[in-house]
């Protein structure tokens, strides 16, 4: 039924997560990038636990309470790198390369 | 039969049998963080905070002791977590190298006055993830695990907040530790949308029972699956963060992720190639081929152009994790053996070499250079033998366990008949002498610059047990590698193909 329509959905949105994680350069960019990609994620399961049974739909609160966890530790390190670099340009983070 | 004590899992007692060891490092861990919060500001304070995590760590350990000798194993298929030596042979590495990170931290947090108090119940957050990773029997399981590692060690590598390095490399490994777990995920997605089930064991069997061998949609999972642990353990092409995350943070932290980070992913990648992909095993198998090829060659030969001790030991632990990956590419009981002895020893040798740095380097010691280290030989003789042993081992050279733990993955390899791969691994062995030796020569050949010139190596108090520690035990599992391996291969064994019981069987239940 849906299934199909769903599943294409949630590939083209984790696509478009990859894509931006890729070619965006600012921090809280690519964060939100990341969110997309498991959001869309969380999509693909809860359209195949309409097939499969409630154990997919059980995961998605697992990745949303990890998403957030992430989210609390990922702008904590955002801002700590502000107060250093004044940017959050990851072209002009680049102490460490080579 | 198998002997022992039978655990049904799906009880609430058998469960709380199952995970002591993940019980004790979590309760420990909410314990060190209280204890933190009431009492930080002091030497003694954040003294007291290390040893109540080395007494849990070691607690724990005991607790991994008692399962295995009582032989505890699962009652039919275990649902989120299992029993087996495998899991405990993997959370005894992984508690090693917590113990000798938190050893090494003792003195190296006060002189860096990287006084954060939430250091050491991170580090227990982090083991706790790592055993969830190991145990697990279920996807969700081993994902939770490596959130709950991964999400305490991008804190660990930014701790030093003073450090902009430090910074950077907490930022740079939050957002590719992110994008590669969105990767996991969606793997373990495709992979339930397949079979219809998460645990390890049902997969198996749906995979056999449904004849998906090549069914689009697992075979996709298991490329997700495998890109999202090739992000974690570093393997090239996906190790473009591991270099820098390495340089920037601090070293206890640095061996800590060398270490444990990467024996939690490969414990975590084999149980569930072996177990719920050992159907598709050819497809993986090729897979893992070309990365264990390209990871060991790539790493060495970057390492060969690096000048600077902490960054080559970077690139050293990436052609380590292709030495890793060169074990599990078999697919076989044997490989699995191979792949946790090397695993400890390479947990020794790697806690080892880092603690040397952390000793002889100041202010993160990113700018440490081979020829900083000249003469120190005729300054700090045991501090110099201490470093020649871990990176011999490193190299592989006979009589270390380095050279033990190679010789059983070409075992396995070669008993595989990938004789290319074995080739591979040599050569790339041969390369890393280029960069390892260098090293060596300049500490006994070269005379120091001038008299006060290694005054500053510091390898005080704890640090110096697990420099004579980590020393003596690579050069003992050198020489008299048979109970290490013994018990490796212990583990391996469990992780043995499992077929679906037949219809006929099931008759008889």
């Amino acid at each position: 039924m849906l299934l199909q329509p769903a599943l294409v959905v949630s590939a083209v949105l984790f696509a478009l997560g990859v894509a931006g994680v890729l070619l965006r350069r600012n921090a809280i960019v690519i964060f939100m990038c990341v969110e997309l990609m498991l959001n869309a994620v969380n999509l693909t399961f809860v359209a195949l636990a309409q097939q499969l049974g409630p154990e997919g739909q059980v995961v998605v609160f697992f990745v949303m309470a990890v998403a957030a966890a992430e989210a609390a530790v990922g702008l904590a390190i955002v801002i700590g790198i502000y107060r250093h670099d004044q940017t959050l340009d990851l072209g002009n983070i680049n102490l460490l390369s080579g | 039969m198998i002997s022992g004590v039978v655990l049904d899992l799906s009880n609430i007692l058998g469960v709380l049998i199952a995970l002591r060891p993940e019980i004790i490092i979590t309760l420990a861990a909410l314990a060190v963080t209280v204890l933190a919060a009431w009492r930080h500001k002091t030497v003694d304070d954040r003294q007291t905070a290390a040893w109540v995590t080395i007494i849990a760590l070691a607690v724990a350990q005991g607790s991994v002791g008692f399962l295995w000798y009582q032989g505890y194993h699962p009652f039919g298929v275990s649902p989120m977590v299992t029993v087996d030596y495998f899991r405990l042979a993997s959370a005894t590495i992984i508690l090693l190298g917590a113990l000798l990170t938190v050893l090494l931290s003792l003195s190296y947090v006060e002189r860096e006055r990287l006084w954060a108090p939430e250091y050491y119940a991170l580090l227990l957050l982090a083991v706790a993830g790592m055993l969830f990773m190991a145990a697990g029997s279920d996807l969700v399981t081993i994902f939770l695990g490596l959130e709950l590692m991964s999400v305490s060690v991008y804190v660990l590598a930014g701790i030093n907040r003073r450090s902009q390095h430090s910074a950077e490399a907490a930022l740079k490994y939050f957002l590719l530790g992110a994008f590669a777990s969105a990767f996991l995920l969606y793997g373990i997605a495709l992979t339930y949308g397949a079979t219809g089930t998460t645990n390890l064991l049902l997969i198996n069997f749906q995979v056999q029972s449904l004849a998906l061998q090549s069914n689009v949609m697992l075979l996709l999972g298991l490329g997700l699956l495998l890109v999202g642990f090739g992000f974690k353990v570093a393997a090239v092409p996906f190790h473009m963060w591991a270099p820098d995350v390495y340089d920037g943070a601090p070293t206890p932290v640095t061996a800590f992720m060398a270490a444990g980070v990467k024996a939690a992913g490969f414990a975590a990648l084999a149980r569930v190639l072996l177990t719920a992909f050992i159907s598709v095993a050819p497809v993986w198998q090729e897979a893992l081929w070309w990365l264990a090829a390209v990871t060991m060659i790539a790493g060495n030969l970057v390492a060969l152009a690096q000048r600077n001790i902490k960054r080559m030991l970077a690139y050293s632990s990436i052609a380590h994790a292709g030495y890793l990956l060169a074990a599990l590419a078999p697919g076989t009981v044997v490989g699995a053996a191979a792949l946790l002895f090397y695993g400890l020893a390479y947990t020794l040798m790697t806690l080892g070499a880092f603690t040397v740095l952390a000793g002889a380097g100041r202010d993160g010691e990113r700018t440490l250079k081979v020829d900083d280290l000249a003469g120190l030989a005729e300054r700090r003789p045991w501090v110099a033998a201490a470093l020649t042993v871990f990176l011999l081992s490193l190299l592989g050279f006979p009589g270390t366990a380095g050279f033990m733990g190679k010789w059983y993955i070409l075992q396995a390899i070669v008993d595989a008949r990938q004789i290319t791969l074995a080739v591979v691994l040599v050569a790339a062995s041969v390369i890393s002498a280029g960069y390892y030796l260098p090293i060596i020569m300049a500490m006994y050949m070269k005379p120091a610059p001038s008299a006060d010139s290694h005054a500053g190596v510091q390898v005080v108090g704890a640090a110096r047990w697990v420099l004579g520690v980590t020393a003596i035990l690579l050069v003992l599992f050198g020489v008299w590698p048979n109970a290490a391996m013994n018990l490796a291969q212990r583990g391996g064994s469990d992780l043995r193909p499992i077929r679906a019981p037949s219809a006929q069987e099931e008759h008889q239940h």
